[in-house]
């Protein structure tokens, strides 16, 4: 199983402060936070990507490839990568370029965006956000597959005898996650590739994404991929430590209360309550965390929002030091306790590549 | 047969509101004219105003804001009654209803009724909560029953009823509405294959 972080490049002021960092320094810290991942012993290090202010993270491969160049074991993600508005062409050349100068240390999260404007700057329109999905992820699929490409669409201009470069490292194409915070449809998609599935987990009741969670799963199993347990389940998490909770609470109040996402609603109680959040000691992380085994099955991935609602850097990194000594090394030990064989481990490349050895050996014998 | 299930909203904020006393006259003419027995719910949106607001924020219902959103998507007849705020329904009816995912009540039997302190607002009804109603693709009724502070002591005039005779009215149409509600299919929770979003792509 792997655990990481996952960031959304939010400019947020300092709440207890005041204090609102440039984007240089937003960006700067964003890959401080991201070598620091790596540090304390984390595997992934996801960016969300954005388009408009408050949020700096518009060219996420640009940024990957610089934390790619000083990491070595790092697993280097999106959360997510907006598959209706960006030319799935230019993802196939940008990530394949990615996964060549990481060695393999790529992967990316498919999401729409749900920012209504991004759409018409991109030239699309946010109702055919569904359609655009489909279409330009089936795209972007033979682009990694297949050495030469005719193809029409709906949304795109056509493409013929056209060859995406570079072709994927060592022939296998980055592994997709498919990212949903409500559509069945997006699930169904992930579920017929065989690809993975993520849900944010955050600002919803797990209620909600156990059926996502389900219905992928059940689908995963209909198109052939495996059991409905392999499955390949990623989830978000959102967390906040201190030695003691009650300190843990006092600091993150302030931040919570203001958060862009969530502030100035319901309280830091009814939310932790209601929602997957949690704000404690590092024990109080770790049981809850073990309980999204109970809530979504056995699951390979596990990221956490710990960068946002304008937290000092300074407080980002202790927090990844807490979650690098005291929480990961728990949930590896315990989240492997009692896993049956017959469930996957996440994706790597190394994985990817052995079993397309195995799988070719086996259709040669 | 199981009871027909029938749900009152009222955006009233007083303690006792006429908003709330109109609601239950109209649950009750419902009531009295259902085949058998009826389950019937009355929800005070006033219980529930910061939990609305809560929800508009985070984007999802607390427990009990969802319960309260189940009961009316379920239910086979709505009676929603608001106060007239500034020319209009209050923000808390409007909110409620904002926060209902789409198309929950497509389909719905709606009686309309409103309260306010005189009768020149009546047409808040027509111009407000009908429109409101037809975008959600509920069925209104046909009878709205607005009632004026007056109204509660008068025995209406030469031109009008009295206010129990147009709760009776629409009373009896969303009784004549709900059994058809009640025997509607249920969807499955169905995905559409794949192939076929795939297929529906094809140039």
């Amino acid at each position: 199983m792997q655990f990481g972080i996952f960031t959304v490049g939010d400019v947020t002021p300092d709440p207890t402060t005041g204090r609102t960092p440039s984007e240089h320094e937003r960006i700067t810290a964003m890959v401080t936070i991201a070598l620091k991942a790596e540090e304390v012993g984390l595997d992934v290090f996801a960016t969300g990507e954005h388009h408009n202010p408050p949020f700096v993270p518009s060219s996420p491969t640009t940024m990957l490839g610089y934390i790619a160049a000083r990491t070595e074991r790092l697993v280097l993600s999106t959360a997510t990568t907006l598959i209706t508005t960006n030319d799935p062409v230019k993802i196939a050349e940008d990530f394949a370029m990615l996964q060549h100068l990481a060695g393999g240390r790529v992967d990316l999260m498919l999401g729409r965006g749900n920012t209504g404007p991004v759409y018409p700057w991109f030239g699309q329109d946010i109702r055919t956000g569904i359609p655009l999905a489909v279409e330009n992820y089936a795209l972007l699929h033979r682009l990694w597959r297949e050495d030469v490409v005719d193809w029409e669409g709906r949304f795109r201009t056509p493409l013929q005898g056209f060859t995406s470069t570079p072709r994927p490292l060592d022939g296998v194409p980055p592994f997709v996650w498919h990212g949903s915070i409500r559509s069945p449809e997006i699930a169904e998609q992930a579920a017929y590739y065989g690809d993975g599935f993520f849900a944010n987990n955050i600002f919803w009741p797990k209620e909600h994404f156990q059926r996502l969670i389900s219905l992928y799963r059940e689908r995963y199993a209909h198109y052939g991929h495996g059991t409905p347990e392999q499955a390949v389940v990623g989830l978000g998490g959102q967390v906040f430590m201190r030695k003691n909770s009650q300190d843990a609470v006092r600091e993150f109040r302030p931040y919570f209360d203001n958060a862009p996402v969530y502030g100035h609603g319901p309280s830091l109680e009814d939310f932790t309550e209601q929602t997957p959040l949690t704000v404690g000691s590092p024990q109080q992380v770790i049981d809850r965390t073990l309980t999204f085994r109970e809530s979504f099955g056995d699951y390979q991935r596990q990221l956490f929002l710990m960068d946002h609602a304008g937290l000092p850097l300074k407080t980002v990194l202790e927090q990844l030091d807490i979650l690098g000594e005291e929480v990961v090394p728990v949930l590896r030990r315990e989240f492997a306790r009692n896993r049956p064989d017959t469930v996957p481990d996440a994706p790597t490349h190394a994985a990817l590549v052995a079993r397309r050895a195995a799988e070719s050996a086996a259709a040669g014998s | 047969m199981t009871a027909l299930r029938l749900v009152a909203v009222s955006a009233g904020l007083g303690r006792p509101s006429s908003s709330r006393l109109l609601a239950d006259r109209l649950t009750e003419a419902v009531r009295r004219r259902l085949p058998g027995e009826a389950a019937v719910r009355v929800i005070e949106l006033r219980d529930l105003a910061a939990d609305v607001a809560n929800a508009m924020v985070t984007g999802f219902p607390s427990p009990r804001l969802r319960e309260a959103i189940e009961a009316v998507t379920e239910a086979d007849g709505l009676i929603a009654v608001t106060p007239v705020f500034t020319a209009s329904y209050s923000g808390l009816f409007k909110s409620f209803f904002d926060v209902v995912e789409e198309g929950a009540l497509a389909g719905m039997p709606v009686v309309v009724a409103a309260t306010g302190g005189t009768a020149r607002h009546s047409l808040v009804l027509d111009h407000a909560l009908r429109p409101m109603f037809a975008y959600l693709r509920a069925v209104v009724a046909p009878t709205g029953v607005y009632a004026a502070s007056e109204d509660w002591g008068g025995s209406g005039d030469a031109a009008t009823g009295p206010l129990s005779e147009r709760v009776a009215r629409a009373g009896e149409e969303l009784a004549a509405l709900m059994p058809a509600r009640a025997a509607r299919p249920r969807p499955a929770d169905e995905v559409v294959p794949f192939e076929q979003r795939l297929a529906e792509l094809r140039p």
